[in-house]
C-alpha cells in the first residue's frame, strides 16, 4: 500500500512571475500595459511642454470662429463668414461625394474590364491587361495630376463657345458643356417643389433635405416593392403549374409609373446651363478638380476591382457551370443562379476593402485643390488657425470613423455569407 | 443474321486540317473573329489601338532632344510644319533634367568647391540589389553574400548621408554588445535572464556609449565621406530610399505586431489590433501631416528631426501596419498541424516561431510583402504634398524655370514610365516567386 501524500504546499515566490506559465502571461501583459502607459504619458507630457512653450493651449474654440475662405465646390450652402466647423462639414460631404461617385464608376468599370479580361478575344483581353497593369503600376497621385492637366490643357475655354461660329459646341443636344473650367450638366428642378426640411436650425452642422428627393425615392421604393410582389407571385405560379407567366411589362410598369407620376406631379424639368457673358450659368457645375479626382480614383480603383472580379470568376470551378447546364439551365440563368452567388462570396470582401482604399485615397484631392476634408480642415483651416494638433487629430478621427464604419459593414457581410463548416 | 458489313477495313490517308483552321488564319479565326460580336470588338479595338499608337508616336517621334527651352522646341516643330499645343513632344527637358529627376539636389559638382557625389546613391542601390540577392534568389547566388545583406542596413545610411564611418559601426557594434552579454549571462543565470540582459546592454550601449565611442574613434582615425544634408535628397532616389527604409524597418515591426495580434495575451493583442486598425484606417497623407506638423511636438522639447527623418518614421509605421496584416495572413495560412507539431516536439513559443512557424509563414507572405513594397513605393509620391522634392514635386520646380514654363506631358510621361518599370518588374518577380514557392501539384 502506498499512502497518499499531499502535494507539496505551494508557496508563491517572486520568480514564479517569470518562470511559471500560469503567471507569466499576466506579468508580460502588466509590463506591456505599463510600457504603453509610460509611452503615452511621455508623449502627452512632451506635447504639453511643447505647446506651452509655443503658447498654444489646446482648444477647439477655433471651430466656431469664421473661416474666412471660400469653397467653390460644395453640396450645402456655405460662405466665407461661416465657421471653421461648417467648412469642415462641407469638406466631409465633399469627401463622401467623391468617394460614392468613385465607388460606383469604379465598380462598373472594374466589372466590365474584369470580365473582358477573361474574354476569348485575344486583342480585347490583351488591351484590358495593358489597362490593368498601366493603372496598377503608376502612382495614383500621378494619375490625378495627369488627368487634371489633360482637362485644363486640352478642353476648350468657355469663350470658345461664343460667337456666330463657335470653335466648340455643347454636347448631348446642348445640355452638357465641357470646358476647361469644368463640366456643366443640367440640374433637376421642380416647379411645384415641396420645399426642404431644415435640420439643426442655425447650427454649423445644419443641412437641408429636399422633400422632392424623398418623394421620388419613396415612389421608387414602392415601385420596387410591387415588382418584388409580382416576382413572388410569378414564382408561386411557376411552382404550382410549371409555367412562368410573362411579367416583364408588369414589372417595368410597377417601377416606372409611380416614379413618373410623382415626377410629373412635382413639375420635374431640367435646368440647362447657358452661356452668359464669359462663363456658363445655370446647371450643375462640376469643377475640374472634382472631375479629375473622380476620374482618376475610378480608373485606378477599377484596375484593382477588375483583378478581383477576374479572380472571383476564375475561383468558381468549371464543374459548376457544367453541372448547371446538365440541369438544363440556360447560360444567363447559370450565371445569375449558380456562378454569381458563389463568385460574389469571393469578390465582395476585397471589393469593400477597395472601396475603403478609394475613400482614403480621396484625400489626395489636396493635390488638385478639391476641397475635401483634407483640403478644408487639415489644409486651409490648419494654416489659418495654426491649430495643428486639433485639426490633424480631428481629421484623422473622422477618416478613422468612416473606415471603421465600412469595415463594420464588411464584417457583417462576411458573417452573413460565411460557409458554415463543421 | 446477315454477315454483310459496311465497316471499312483499311485506314484512310490522313488529311490536312482545313486551311482556315491552322496557321495565322486559323489563329485569327479562333481568337479574333470567332463570332459577330467578337469581330465587332476586334475591329473597334484595332481602330482604337491604331489611332492611339499613331497619335502617340507622331507626338513622341520628334527631333527635339537637343532643345534648350520650350521655345526652341516650338521653333523646331514649327520648322517641321507642326503647330498647336500638342504638335509634338519637347524632349529637351528630359535630356537636360533627367539627372535632377533621378537625384534631386544631391551634390553633382556643379557648384563651386563641391564634388560629384552621385556615385554614392548609385553604389548604394547597386549594393542593395546585391544584398537582396541572397534573399530573393536564394538558390542562385553564393551563400556568403548574406554577410553583405547583414551589413547593408548600416552601409545604406553611411553611403547616402556620408559622415564618419564610425557612427554606423558603433550602431552595429550594439548588436555585438548584446550578443556578448547574452553569451556571458546565459552561462551564469539562464536563458531568459540572458535575453533581458542582452537587450538592456544593447540599449545602454546605444544610449550612452555609442556616440562618445564613435566620436573618439573619429578623432583618432578620421575616416568618412563628405556629409550630405537630407534636404538635398530628391527625385527617384528619395522615393527609393523612403521605400527601402520603410519596408526594411517595417518587416521586423510587422512580424512583432502580427505575432501580437495572434497572441492569447489580451492586452498585448488589443494594443496591436488598435495600432494596426488605426494606421490602416487613416489615409497616409494624414500621417504625413503628422510628420510635417506634429511629430516635433510629440518629441521632448529641443529635439529636431529633419523632415525626411520624420517622413521615414511615419511611412515606416504606416508600412508596418500593412506588413503585419500580410504576415498575419501568412500565419493564418499555415495548417494547424504545424503549430501542434511544434508543440509536440516540446519547443517553446519562441523556438517554435523561429524554427517552424516563421520560416514557412514568411515564405508564404513574400508575394504580399512585395506588393506592400510596390504600394509603399507608389505612395512615396505623396511626400510632394508636404513639400519634399520627389519626382512629382520636381516637375513643379522644373516648370518654375522660365525655359521650361508650361511643359507638362513629357515630365509626367517620363516619371510614369519609370514608376511603371520599377513596379511592373517587382510584380513580375512576385509572380515568379509564387510559382516557385508553390509546393502543391498543378
Amino acid at each position: 500500500m502506498t499512502t497518499l501524500t499531499d502535494p507539496p504546499k505551494e508557496s508563491f515566490r517572486l520568480s514564479m512571475l517569470i518562470y511559471d506559465t500560469r503567471y507569466r502571461s499576466l506579468t508580460i501583459q502588466v509590463i506591456a500595459m505599463i510600457g504603453f502607459m509610460v509611452l503615452i504619458g511621455w508623449l502627452i507630457s512632451n506635447t504639453a511642454q511643447n505647446l506651452q512653450a509655443l503658447g498654444k493651449e489646446p482648444s477647439f474654440r477655433f471651430l466656431s470662429e469664421p473661416a474666412g475662405y471660400d469653397i467653390n465646390q460644395r453640396l450645402i450652402e456655405y460662405d466665407s463668414q461661416a465657421t471653421h466647423l461648417r467648412a469642415a462639414f462641407v469638406g466631409i460631404l465633399n469627401t463622401l461625394l467623391v468617394a460614392v461617385m468613385g465607388c460606383i464608376t469604379a465598380t462598373i468599370l472594374g466589372v466590365i474590364i474584369g470580365v473582358l479580361r477573361l474574354s476569348k478575344n485575344w486583342l480585347i483581353s490583351r488591351l484590358m491587361t495593358i489597362y490593368v497593369e498601366m493603372f496598377r503600376n503608376v502612382p495614383l497621385l500621378l494619375w490625378i495630376v495627369f488627368i487634371m492637366a489633360i482637362l485644363i490643357e486640352t478642353l476648350p475655354a468657355p469663350r470658345a463657345f461664343r460667337g456666330e461660329t463657335p470653335e466648340a459646341t455643347m454636347n448631348l443636344a446642348d445640355s452638357v458643356a465641357i470646358t476647361n473650367r469644368g463640366v456643366y450638366v443640367p440640374e433637376p428642378l421642380f416647379s411645384n417643389s415641396l420645399g426642404n426640411i431644415h435640420l439643426f436650425g442655425e447650427h454649423s452642422l445644419r443641412f437641408d433635405i429636399s422633400l422632392d428627393l424623398i418623394a421620388v425615392l419613396a415612389a421608387l421604393f414602392i415601385g420596387l416593392f410591387i415588382r418584388r410582389k409580382i416576382k413572388t407571385r410569378a414564382d408561386a405560379i411557376q411552382e404550382s403549374t410549371g409555367d412562368r407567366p410573362t411579367t416583364w411589362y408588369l414589372s417595368l410598369g410597377a417601377v416606372v409609373i409611380p416614379t413618373g407620376a410623382v415626377l410629373i406631379a412635382l413639375g420635374f424639368h431640367l435646368g440647362y446651363p447657358e452661356l452668359k457673358g464669359f462663363n456658363f450659368k445655370g446647371g450643375i457645375h462640376m469643377r475640374n478638380s472634382l472631375i479629375a479626382l473622380w476620374l482618376a480614383l475610378s480608373l485606378y480603383t477599377a484596375a484593382f476591382i477588375a483583378e478581383i472580379v477576374r479572380a472571383g470568376i476564375l475561383a468558381i470551378s468549371k464543374g459548376q457551370t457544367e453541372a448547371a447546364s446538365a440541369l438544363g439551365l440556360r447560360p444567363n440563368r447559370t450565371m445569375s443562379l449558380v456562378i454569381l452567388p458563389q463568385a460574389l462570396r469571393v469578390i465582395i470582401p476585397p471589393l469593400i476593402s477597395n472601396y475603403l482604399n478609394l475613400t482614403k485615397n480621396s484625400s489626395l484631392a489636396i493635390a488638385v485643390g478639391y476641397m475635401d476634408l483634407t483640403g478644408t480642415l487639415m489644409g486651409v483651416t490648419l494654416n489659418q488657425t495654426g491649430r495643428e494638433l486639433e485639426t490633424v487629430l480631428m481629421g484623422m478621427s473622422i477618416y478613422l470613423a468612416i473606415s471603421l464604419l465600412i469595415s463594420m459593414v464588411m464584417n457583417w457581410y462576411n458573417n452573413s455569407v460565411k460557409l458554415v463548416e463543421r | 443474321m446477315s454477315d454483310v458489313s459496311f465497316v471499312r477495313t483499311e485506314m484512310l490517308p490522313e488529311q490536312d486540317p482545313p486551311a482556315s483552321s491552322v496557321g495565322v488564319v486559323g489563329w485569327m479565326r479562333e481568337n479574333l473573329f470567332s463570332g459577330v460580336w467578337n469581330s465587332i470588338l476586334t475591329v473597334i479595338s484595332g481602330v482604337f489601338i491604331f489611332y492611339t499608337l499613331y497619335g502617340l508616336l507622331s507626338w513622341a517621334m520628334v527631333p527635339t532632344w537637343a532643345a534648350g527651352s520650350l521655345n526652341e522646341c516650338r521653333e523646331i516643330l514649327h520648322n517641321m510644319g507642326r503647330e498647336g499645343h500638342l504638335a509634338g513632344a519637347c524632349w529637351g527637358v528630359i535630356s537636360e533634367r533627367w539627372e535632377q529627376l533621378m537625384f534631386g539636389f544631391y551634390p553633382n559638382g556643379s557648384e563651386e568647391g563641391t564634388a560629384d557625389l552621385r556615385w554614392r546613391p548609385v553604389l548604394a542601390f547597386v549594393l542593395l540589389i546585391v544584398a537582396l540577392a541572397p534573399v530573393l534568389f536564394a538558390d542562385k547566388v553564393p551563400g556568403k553574400l548574406i554577410y553583405l545583406s547583414m551589413a547593408y542596413p548600416f552601409l545604406l545610411p553611411f553611403l547616402l548621408w556620408g559622415g564618419s564611418i564610425w557612427s554606423p559601426i558603433a550602431v552595429a557594434a550594439g548588436f555585438g554588445v548584446g550578443y556578448a552579454a547574452y553569451r556571458v549571462i546565459d552561462g551564469v543565470a539562464g536563458s531568459l535572464a540572458a535575453v533581458i540582459g542582452s537587450v538592456v546592454a544593447a540599449i545602454l550601449w546605444w544610449l550612452f556609449l555609442a556616440s562618445p565611442v564613435a566620436g573618439l574613434l573619429a578623432d583618432i582615425i578620421p575616416l568618412g565621406l563628405e556629409p550630405v544634408e537630407s534636404r538635398k535628397f530628391g527625385g527617384f532616389m528619395l522615393s527609393i530610399t523612403i521605400g527601402v527604409v520603410a519596408i526594411g524597418l517595417s518587416l521586423p515591426i510587422g512580424i512583432v505586431l502580427a505575432l501580437g495580434r495572434q497572441s492569447d495575451l489580451m492586452i498585448v493583442k488589443s494594443l496591436c489590433v488598435g495600432f494596426i486598425e488605426f494606421i490602416r484606417g487613416v489615409p497616409l497623407i494624414t500621417l504625413l501631416f503628422v510628420a510635417s506638423t506634429l511629430l516635433n511636438i510629440f518629441m521632448p522639447p529641443g529635439t529636431d528631426f529633419d523632415i525626411i527623418m520624420r517622413v521615414f518614421i511615419m511611412v515606416t509605421l504606416f508600412a508596418s501596419a500593412y506588413m503585419a496584416e500580410v504576415i498575419r495572413g501568412g500565419l493564418a495560412a499555415l495548417p494547424k498541424g504545424q503549430y501542434e507539431g511544434a508543440d509536440s516536439l516540446g519547443l517553446n513559443y519562441w523556438q517554435a516561431q523561429r524554427l517552424i512557424i516563421m520560416p514557412q509563414a514568411l515564405k508564404i507572405s513574400i508575394p504580399g510583402i512585395v506588393s506592400t513594397f510596390i504600394g509603399v513605393f507608389k505612395d512615396t509620391t505623396l511626400v510632394s504634398v508636404i513639400g519634399l522634392f520627389d519626382p512629382l514635386n520636381l516637375t513643379n520646380a522644373i516648370r518654375a524655370d522660365s525655359n521650361w514654363n508650361g511643359i507638362v506631358w513629357e515630365l509626367y510621361g517620363f516619371i510614369a514610365v519609370l514608376f511603371f518599370i520599377f513596379c511592373f518588374s517587382m510584380s513580375r518577380y512576385s509572380m515568379y516567386l509564387e510559382r516557385k514557392l508553390r509546393t502543391d501539384h498543378h
